[in-house]
């Protein structure tokens, strides 16, 4: 039995380890910019500031949240069934095309309160669609699935380009997007919900999609832990032979999984397409898809660790905008080495620093060490 | 004949495209059937690619620009590595890692030494390989078909894509007629019995993952000091996950891996060539569809509809000693 | 030059609070074929593998030829001149039989240059010893029995003089084993020392010249062959141990509950693990199957349980068909009656990482008692494991509490709490005190028997000898993959132990 291994108290498993993983992917990021040349504490501070300083500053950090939330949930969702699906940034570009119509369609004689949740329809079944054949391979097929939600995510790019190019491009536009929606395919800004606390959203896109964004997380709660559904999904994800003798369909529950994650990513487009630029835009996803494998690793799969996790990044990116601002040598590329590092640690490297944190942590408390050596075997 | 003029051209095309997938896959081929799946191949190439036209800027030697882009490919191989093989990490999450900040940290690292917005500064004819001619190659061009054949399109390329092509046979000879080659092969397929043959299974990996790296290298620097004149932003542009789909559809194997790169190649090569071109029958096909079309025959691959496509049998999953 | 091939010395091996090997003497003389017999967790495997280098002991000394060794890993084994062939061989599926050969001795750094030499190294060892095999034929598509020549080869190719072999004949054919054992004679002519380890009694009779009994980590005894008897070491193997008292009365067996006719399962490789097996299990009564683990039990349990496909055969549950050879549904077959303990709680009775209260559920999780609406009813779920654990006992009493952390004796409990309180009409269990403390076993057996006074039909697999004597109504021999014999739980320990071993029996184990 291996002392790395032995069981560290909760405090331990879900603070100590992820806030080091974290610590060392900060640490690393900061020499990259000692290498430019730059301070990394002045690179911290303009983070931090340009993160939460003003109203608006804080408005744009939750709406990148808003992003990250869904997803984040999106690969959870997936991870819970021990699938890993790297095609939410697929599945979030296609879901835009449920969006678009639904906006394109209803934009004029709607009020936005109709239309949202039309939109929401279309993102969910879109972004579904985009994930059922990657999963349909997976649990028919034996196909894996990683390797094919990465050849999806490029088929969608070059899908998604045609579209806005000879679909819902207008005639005569030169820029690939579709034209910009009306009141009704506008989301209202959440101003009100900030002046609560004395804060004023400015010019920040902080709109209502990230209540339906918390309500979702909610739901998924909901889901995973308090559904037949949820209960078999995580069943089948930690032990596949004990699913099988309790009468699991493993097919159908990898297929609905699949869906499932695919209409959460779905759902990510409404922010931009909806609350911030009024029409769908090329590559309107921007990585976020990628970004959710790195919240959805933090915040181990759960929505109480998501959100802070997707906090974390929606101020990684306000912040660095506020960095790339501010000190030009340093552009908004630097949040993408930061995201790079954290999914390396939080991720592929996230039992390196176990071994020196049992030393420290069981070497404070024998009585934890005991209960490890007879538990453990 | 405009027809064969137009083979000429296209095929001319194809062997640039492929040059750079043919390494890049060969690459993988090596960590891949030694049981370590990298899809950090993309990552790899670029930062070989901001190595070489950094350095060969600086030095404005190509060689040095070469050496440069295989060491800090190999360096982002061991990391993979020791994320993969010692610390038995997500094979998977770690390629996506290290992609992310290799995407970042060129654009950083580019702007912050040149401030020429994320790009090396444009290479003079030092820092770039130039185009080799073959022996007779001006006075054979008149002679009909064979001659523009060899004067053209075997002709005329540059160093590193010759060494591409020699690459193939050169990894079918190391796989399959070398000891490291054959114990490479056993490790990807049944650990155990390298480990009761009394091989260190962590050691052929890291030797595994070495070999990705430099090839990778090559890879990178064909694209900023061959195929052009220094380092830009994202040049890659996906190129490193066709060439892991080459790999896939190519099953895994040196001589179909060649196929497989001039197929894709061709591919791009013809979207390019053809764009908007109106077919008869068909119409104009849509330029997305022909970038698309690797994706979409791997996935057809995967999907089982043309033959299996088996991976290596302990492909993925980190060693552990099951006693 | 000693006598000895190998000796060990004290060799003492312990995992964690686990003491695999106990002061291990152990002397194998040169130019003999050693059998080490001992039924499953003995020791056996621990010890080999010390020998081949997998691991180290904790004290004692391993002397080859009268000198000392210290075999660190593999290479220092066949360096020492030790070759095994292990139970799970360790042959890559898709090379070729000379590819698998000359892995790790290929001679040269180009192949080519080593080929011919191996080639021909390979037909002299194929002729002197009786092991023909083509050397370019693939591995996957081999008979097992030939595969395991290429083991062997592989092992003499290295200039083995000392060939350990694990449980060899366990995927062979009653013909392929024949030749197995004629080649190993083949080798102890041409001066090799062999040990095999096996627990079939018939083989050790068969070739070996000594024996070594090996029991709960410790080596009990060696004999002559020739001066021994299968009853001896059958009562050396399998011990003189304290008999559990159980309580009970007399059996009432009423109707046939559970019906096994030809039942015909085969594994991935396509090995026969369950041969033509028939039986009956009425209400009311409990019937154990007897044998050393390896013999076809699991596959049994799974075949009926619906978790593995069966290649022929019918199974009547009160009655009615289960598709065993089709896509039997595991929860439909809880519905009607049929409750399932398995043999691996670990990883397939229960999932470890879920709490008490979801584990209660485990297979049951979809009757609608456990749900509001369309959520998990988990006040109802936690109220109904708190009954569950108040009536087996179970410690800690906290549902909430990960099950993981609790002791293998209480987990057992969680998932027979689960099986047992919902009035199956069937109960099939496996290996159910495995891992278990002594005073959850007591209680365990004693809702054994509750079930069956309650008119169930119990069906139990188990390892351990005692458990079967003390609660079975009528004990059914597995062997090989067949019911060897059937006998009243009154039948001796060594006329058990025979029947296990596959010596005695209505149907002999191989002609």
């Amino acid at each position: 039995m291996s002392v790395p291994y032995a069981k560290l108290p909760a405090w331990a498993e879900y603070g100590l380890i992820p806030l080091v993983n974290l610590v060392v992917a900060f640490l690393i990021s900061g020499l990259v910019v000692l290498i430019v040349g730059e301070s990394p504490l002045e690179a911290a501070y303009h983070m931090i500031n340009g993160a939460f300083g003003r109203g608006e500053y804080i408005g744009f950090t939750l709406y990148y949240t808003t992003t990250f939330i869904f997803t984040g949930l999106s690969v959870a969702v997936a991870f819970h069934c021990g699938l890993f699906n790297i095609g939410t940034e697929g599945q979030a570009y296609i879901g835009g095309i449920g969006v678009a119509l639904a906006c394109l369609a209803f934009d004029r004689t709607l009020p936005w309160y109709l239309v949202f949740p039309i939109a929401i329809v279309g993102a969910s079944f879109f972004g579904a669609l985009w994930a059922l054949i990657p999963g349909w391979l997976q649990a028919k097929r034996g196909s894996h699935i990683v390797i094919t939600t990465i050849m999806f995510n490029f088929i969608a790019a070059s899908l998604m380009n045609y579209l806005l190019n000879k679909v819902f491009k207008p005639l005569g536009s030169m820029s690939l997007e579709t034209r910009t929606f009306d009141a009704g395919g506008q989301l209202p800004k959440l101003d009100w919900l900030m002046s609560i606390f004395g804060l004023s959203v400015g010019s920040a896109p902080f709109n209502i999609s990230f209540l339906l964004a918390l309500l979702v997380s909610f739901g998924v709660w909901v889901l995973i832990w308090r559904t037949k559904l949820g209960y078999e999904m995580r069943t089948m994800g930690h032990s596949p032979a004990a699913a099988r003798y309790a009468g699991i369909k493993e097919a159908k529950i990898i297929i609905i999984t699949m869906m499932l994650s695919g209409a959460l990513a779905g759902m990510m487009a409404l922010n931009p397409i909806m609350g911030e630029q009024f029409r769908m835009q090329l590559d309107f996803v921007q990585g976020a898809g990628f970004v959710g494998i790195a919240v959805a690793l933090m915040g181990r799969s759960h929505p109480a660790g998501i959100i802070p996790a997707a906090l974390l990044f929606g101020m990684l990116y306000q912040g660095g905008a506020e960095i790339s601002f501010e000190m030009p040598s340093i552009s908004r590329d630097m949040i993408v080495i930061i995201q790079g590092l954290v999914i390396l640690f939080a991720g592929a490297l996230e039992h390196m620093f176990r071994p020196a944190i049992t030393r420290i942590v069981l070497g404070l408390s024998p009585k934890t060490s005991d209960v490890a050596a007879t538990k453990g075997a | 004949m405009e027809l064969f003029q137009v083979f000429i051209e296209l095929a001319q095309s194809t062997v640039r495209v492929s040059t750079p997938l043919i390494l890049a896959a060969l690459a993988g081929l090596f960590t891949e059937r030694a049981g370590v799946f990298d899809i950090g191949l993309e990552g790899k190439m670029l930062g070989a690619a901001f190595a070489a036209g950094a350095v060969a800027y600086i030095t404005q030697s190509v060689m040095m620009g070469l050496l440069a882009a295989i060491l800090i490919s190999v360096l982002l191989s061991l990391v993979h590595g020791y994320a993969s093989i010692t610390q038995r990490g997500n094979q998977i999450v770690s390629g996506v890692a290290i992609n992310f900040v290799v995407a970042g940290a060129t654009v950083i690292l580019g702007q912050a030494w040149f401030k020429q917005g994320g790009r090396t500064p444009a290479l003079s004819a030092d820092g770039r390989f130039g185009t080799i001619k073959l022996p007779f190659a001006d006075s054979l061009r008149d002679v009909p078909i064979l001659g523009q054949v060899y004067s053209d399109l075997l002709s005329g390329h540059s160093p590193l894509t010759y060494l591409a092509f020699l690459m193939v046979p050169a990894s079918w000879w190391i796989l399959y007629r070398t000891r490291f080659g054959l114990r490479l092969r056993a490790v990807g397929e049944n650990p155990g019995a390298v480990d009761t043959a009394g091989i260190s299974v962590i050691w052929l990996r890291y030797r595994a993952v070495i070999c990705c790296g430099i090839l990778c290298g090559v890879a990178g620097a064909y694209l900023s000091l061959a195929a052009n004149a220094g380092f830009t932003k994202g040049m890659t542009a996906g190129k490193g996950y066709i060439a892991l789909a080459a790999l896939i559809f190519a099953k895994w194997r040196p001589k179909n891996i060649l196929f497989a790169c001039l197929l894709f190649g061709f591919l791009d090569a013809f979207a390019i060539r053809y764009q908007g071109y109106a077919f008869p029958l068909i119409g104009k096909v849509p330029v997305q569809l022909m970038q698309a079309l690797p994706y979409i025959l791997t996935v057809i691959l995967l999907a089982g509809f043309i033959g299996k496509a088996i991976p290596p049998k302990a492909g993925g999953v980190p060693y552990v000693k099951e006693r | 030059m000693s006598e000895l091939a190998i000796e060990l010395k004290g060799i003492d091996k312990s995992f964690g609070l686990v003491h695999a090997n106990r002061n291990i003497n152990l002397k194998v003389r040169k130019g003999t074929i050693h059998g080490i017999i001992g039924e499953n967790g003995a020791g056996k495997s621990t010890l080999m593998s010390i020998l081949y280098g997998f691991y180290q002991a904790d004290h004692g000394d391993i002397l080859i030829d009268g000198s000392k060794v210290d075999i660190r890993d593999p290479n220092a084994a066949i360096a020492a001149g030790i070759g095994m062939v292990h139970q799970h061989f360790m042959l890559v599926e898709n090379f070729t039989v000379l590819e698998n050969i000359m892995l790790g001795a290929e001679e040269s750094q180009i192949l080519n240059a080593g080929i011919t030499k191996a080639r021909a190294e390979l037909k002299r060892l194929e002729k002197e010893y009786a092991l023909e095999v083509d050397p370019d034929a693939v591995i996957e598509e081999l008979p097992v029995g030939i595969q395991q020549r290429v083991e062997i080869l592989k092992a003499l190719y290295r200039k083995a003089d000392i060939l350990i072999l694990d449980e060899p004949t366990g995927v062979l054919t009653p013909a392929e084993a024949d030749h197995l054992f004629r080649i190993l004679q083949q080798l102890k002519e041409q001066g090799k020392t062999v040990i095999l380890i096996t627990h079939k009694l018939r083989e050790i009779m068969a070739i070996t010249d000594e024996v070594s009994v090996m029991r709960r980590g410790e080596m009990v005894a060696t004999r002559t062959t020739k001066e021994t008897s299968v009853e001896e070491l059958a009562e050396l193997m399998v011990g003189r141990r304290v008999l559990l008292r159980v309580e009970k009365g007399e059996a009432k067996p009423a109707d046939v509950k559970l019906s096994v006719r030809n039942l015909t399962v085969r594994d991935s490789r396509g090995v026969t693990m369950v041969d033509d097996v028939s039986f009956d299990i009425r209400a009311g009564e409990i019937v154990g199957i007897a044998g050393v683990a390896g013999n076809g039990q699991s596959e049994l349990l799974e075949a009926i349980s619906g978790i593995r496909r069966a290649a022929s055969g019918t199974v009547l549950l009160s009655g009615s068909a289960i598709d065993v050879t089709g896509d039997a549904d595991p929860a439909a077959l809880r519905k009607r009656g049929l409750a399932h303990v398995p043999e691996d709680r670990h990883h397939v009775g229960l999932v470890l990482k879920f709490d008490e209260s979801e584990n209660a559920i485990l297979g049951y999780h979809d009757d609608p008692k456990y749900r509001k609406g369309f959520l998990l009813d988990v006040d109802a779920i936690r109220a109904d494991a708190e009954e569950k654990i108040a009536a087996y006992d179970i410690r800690p009493p906290n549902p909430r509490l990960k099950t993981a952390n609790f002791s293998g004796g209480n987990q057992q409990k969680i998932v027979l709490a689960r099986e047992m309180e919902r009035g199956p009409e069937v109960l099939i269990i496996g290996q159910p005190t495995r891992g278990v403390d002594v005073g959850a076993i007591e209680f365990i057996h004693k809702r054994i028997i509750e079930m069956r006074d309650q008119g169930k039909a119990v069906l139990l697999v188990s390892v351990e000898l005692d458990e079967i004597r003390a609660l079975s109504d009528r004990i059914l021999v597995m062997f090989a993959g067949r019911i060897v014999g059937e006998r009243t739980p009154e039948a001796s320990e060594g006329e058990l132990g025979l029947l296990m071993a596959g010596v005695e029996g209505p149907k002999e184990a191989a002609e």
